[in-house]
């Protein structure tokens, strides 16, 4: 399969827009460079995505979906990025169970000053999935 | 209706342009769907963007925009604005970021190009989803209210007021004056609080802009920032304040004795008083707990012996409603009551005794006019041991905190102490010392080496009560050598503890408490005196362990806030809030246990159904409350609510497009 050869994985990250978004915007003015195939998408916290979204994603063809809020205790919203760790820790191994790769799909805490720290989970993403190939199992189930 | 949406592309001089291809950005903008016109510019956030933005809207009867910029944390408000003064809501504005997460990261064209187009779709895709809001504008009440006559009360009230508001000042207790009046000295200056406290009360008493209640508690509170609408509940002093003069020809003809809460306990007070000689307001009050006539009905010796007839025995609580702008917490803190038996092994004895205790002791105008005895034989001890830390190894009641104050406290008694008994001993007992304060340090090195106190570092294991003195075992651990002492006292410096209703009250104002029981702020950084919810503010010990200074400091923050909420005749919301869609909503209520700030709460809804009612639980969104998180939206299982600004239809035409 020649798709395999040449793959470049579609990386969607939703990004609660207090912290982890900021930690983008800290990555892009300290200029780190990280890979393209990495497409962010703002919420006001990560408590707003929904597991729909990030089905919806895979289904859409995205490769791998991170889920990036602001640390425990720091929430702009008291408790969000909580509820959202507990919502996406079994969401995490509902997909493992239906046959998605655990790879694929990630929950990080992400400050506002860690824009190294989001460079590099990027990175590090990326390159697993591009070994990690291309995720069929999902694409194109509407 | 068609939409026409606009795309602005900016170079951001070269900061975009150098890594992303503008026209092909632009050119691909231009084929998006509903997309009627795409333009590029140098710097669209300059004053002459702006204004080609403006034209653009109207000449181009444009109905919405993406501006492909720099991140919306730099200029969503811009472009908001922008777009207002060209007639079109704000709210139909998106920005797509390709520069902070395009340009800036990504080292080849090509491929940030890509992106950028990607970027792009996905905010036009969200935009033509966009709704219009309206931000709420709620009217402010410009009054305070302040919970607390100590002296972050005090400075709060005084600093709000000095900025031209009006203020009610509350306070549960007789008169204001709080933990700061009942101490003998303050470090590390050793002033006076008689000094430097009784002018602030005394302006609390005078000033125009300040009503004062005292011996009144809070009965309920509603309403939200702008307009909190708060009952009052003025207990019955059985004393008519306007009549009374503090004569105290009352309290002198009162046979009932009580133990004095201003002294600790250490003396006694009648059942009629007034808590201390500079109360204020100056007016005595009935315990009725204690007073013979609301015991007995036999006993009227205050009514007979009162000039002005200012006692009422009749007198009933009031409940009193009022509206203000902001409230302000500073409740201050209560004193640990050390378990003795657990942490010591030994049973409470007289001459063991709090910090507090001991600052009444030696208060010139305390039950001893200032000369420190042994509560047990009225003798003036020689050898007196301090204990820091106490409630921080107790099994049951270890606080996980440090208390701050008493390392210096516990510094400035064995001051007095030494200072007033030159030929005594004190010991301080200590396992870690905080003086982080100004001129904490040399306060320390002065009690060392100008008044001879003894530091030992380490632990006391045991104190045994023995032929009239208490054995004092313990440990110094810097040489590993055993101690026995033979103590007249010992001095407890208890931790610092919420005040025993600070749940209570978190409860009535709808506020959090950390793990101890403290009032929590809503950042430690950065947003220190507020609380989660907006326009209660807070002060002083309440939120966690200070002193003084830091009391007086974060009281004036928390005034300094609520006077910028109080200086607005209106207040505007972010319209971005939840909304339930009642038809939908099942009354399942998962949203009401996911919702931080307790915005949800269930209605009662009329549907008719051919011809017949029925009733039916619902979910019902707080939309000033509401600071719009969205977890509501998650977890409702309906579908029924939606965050507005970020509806599902809105995020999932932004995956789809982001993913092309």
């Amino acid at each position: 399969m020649s798709i395999k050869n040449n793959f470049e994985p579609l990386i969607i990250v939703f990004c609660c827009q207090w912290c982890s978004y900021a930690g983008g915007d800290m990555a892009g003015t300290s200029h780190l460079v990280y890979p393209a195939n990495v497409r962010v998408i703002r919420v006001p916290c990560s408590g707003r995505v929904s597991p729909n979204l990030v089905l919806r994603a895979f289904q859409r063809g995205a490769d791998a979906v991170l889920i990036a809020g602001c640390h425990p205790g720091d929430c702009h919203y008291i408790s969000g990025n909580n509820l959202a760790y507990r919502r996406f820790h079994l969401f995490g191994s509902f997909l493992e169970f239906i046959g998605i790769e655990p790879e694929r799909f990630g929950f990080h805490w992400i400050s506002a000053s860690e824009g190294p720290k989001f460079a590099r989970i990027m990175t590090e993403t990326t390159e697993t999935i591009r070994s990690l190939g291309p995720n069929l199992k999902l694409r194109g189930q509407r | 209706m068609k939409k026409r949406i606009g795309v602005f592309v900016c170079s951001c001089g070269s900061d975009i342009s150098s890594a992303v291809e503008i026209d092909a950005v632009t050119a691909a903008s231009r084929r998006m769907p509903g997309v009627v016109y795409a333009g590029d510019y140098i710097y669209w956030c300059s004053k002459s963007g702006q204004q080609m933005i403006i034209d653009t809207i109207k000449g181009e009867r444009l109905d919405r925009m993406v501006v492909a910029s720099c991140s919306p944390r730099l200029h969503e408000g811009t472009f908001m604005k922008t777009a207002a003064s060209a007639g079109m809501n704000p709210y139909l504005v998106e920005i797509a970021n390709i520069r902070e997460h395009c340009s800036w990261v990504h080292k080849d064209k090509k491929e940030a190009t890509v992106k950028a187009i990607a970027l792009i779709r996905a905010a036009a895709a969200k935009v033509a989803r966009n709704q219009e809001l309206i931000p709420f504008e709620i009217p402010v009440v410009p009054r305070a209210l302040v919970i607390g006559g100590g002296i972050a009360g005090i400075q709060s009230a005084l600093d709000i007021a000095e900025a031209g508001y009006q203020v009610d000042l509350l306070e549960r207790s007789p008169s204001i004056g709080g933990r700061m009046a009942q101490l003998e000295t303050i470090f590390p200056e050793m002033d006076c609080p008689a000094r430097i406290l009784t002018p602030k009360m005394l302006e609390i008493s005078s000033h125009p802009d300040i009503t004062l209640y005292t011996y009144t508690e809070i009965e309920k509170v509603t309403g939200n920032v702008g307009n909190f609408d708060v009952t009052l509940r003025l207990k019955a002093r059985s004393v008519l304040i306007e009549k009374c003069t503090g004569c105290g020809l009352c309290w002198e003809k009162c046979p009932v004795n009580v133990e004095s809460e201003f002294d600790e306990g250490l003396c006694s007070r009648k059942a009629i008083y007034i808590p201390f000689p500079q109360a204020v307001p100056n007016v005595s009050v009935i315990d009725r707990a204690s007073c013979r006539w609301f015991r007995q009905g036999d006993c009227a010796a205050c009514k007979k012996a009162c000039p002005p007839g200012a006692v009422d025995f009749n007198q009933r609580d009031e409940f009193l409603e009022k509206n203000y702008g902001v409230i302000i917490t500073a409740t201050g803190f209560d004193l640990f009551k050390p378990d003795t038996l657990s942490q010591f092994g030994c049973a409470k004895h007289p001459d063991m005794i709090t910090g507090l205790e001991f600052e009444r002791l030696v208060n010139t105008s305390g039950p001893t006019a200032g000369r420190l005895i042994r509560p047990s034989n009225g003798q003036v001890p020689r050898k007196v041991v301090f204990i820091h830390c106490v409630g921080y190894h107790d099994e049951k009641e270890r606080k996980s905190f440090c208390s701050r104050i008493c390392c210096m406290s516990s510094a400035k008694h064995a001051l007095l102490f030494k200072e007033r008994y030159p030929q005594t001993e004190a010991y301080l007992f200590y396992e870690n010392l905080c003086s982080s304060g100004k001129g904490f340090e040399k306060f320390h090195r002065r009690v060392v080496e100008d008044y001879g106190a003894q530091y030992v570092r380490g632990a006391v294991s045991k104190i045994k009560p023995e032929g009239g003195k208490l054995l004092v075992h313990g440990v110094d651990s810097l040489n590993g050598q055993e101690l026995k002492i033979e103590a007249d006292m010992v001095v407890l410096a208890a931790a610092l503890i919420p005040r025993s209703d600070s749940l209570e009250l978190a409860r009535l104002l709808g506020i959090g408490t950390d793990g101890n029981g403290f009032f929590s702020e809503a950042h430690t950084l950065l947003r220190p005196v507020e609380t989660h919810k907006a326009g209660i503010f807070l002060a002083g010990a309440c939120q966690g362990p200070k002193d003084i200074a830091e009391a007086v400091t974060q009281a004036s923050a928390a005034a300094s806030k609520a006077i910028g909420l109080l200086s607005y005749d209106i207040l505007v919301s972010d319209p971005c809030v939840s909304q339930v869609n009642s038809s939908h909503c099942s009354g399942c209520l998962s949203c009401l246990h996911v919702c931080p700030y307790g915005a949800i709460s269930e209605k009662i809804i009329e549907e008719r159904v051919r011809g017949i009612v029925f009733r039916r639980l619902v979910a019902e969104v707080n939309e000033i409350l509401c600071r719009g998180c969205g977890s509501c939206t998650v977890s409702c299982r309906p579908g029924a609510i939606s965050l507005k600004g970020w509806t599902d239809e809105q995020l999932i035409a932004e995956v789809d497009a982001i993913c092309l």
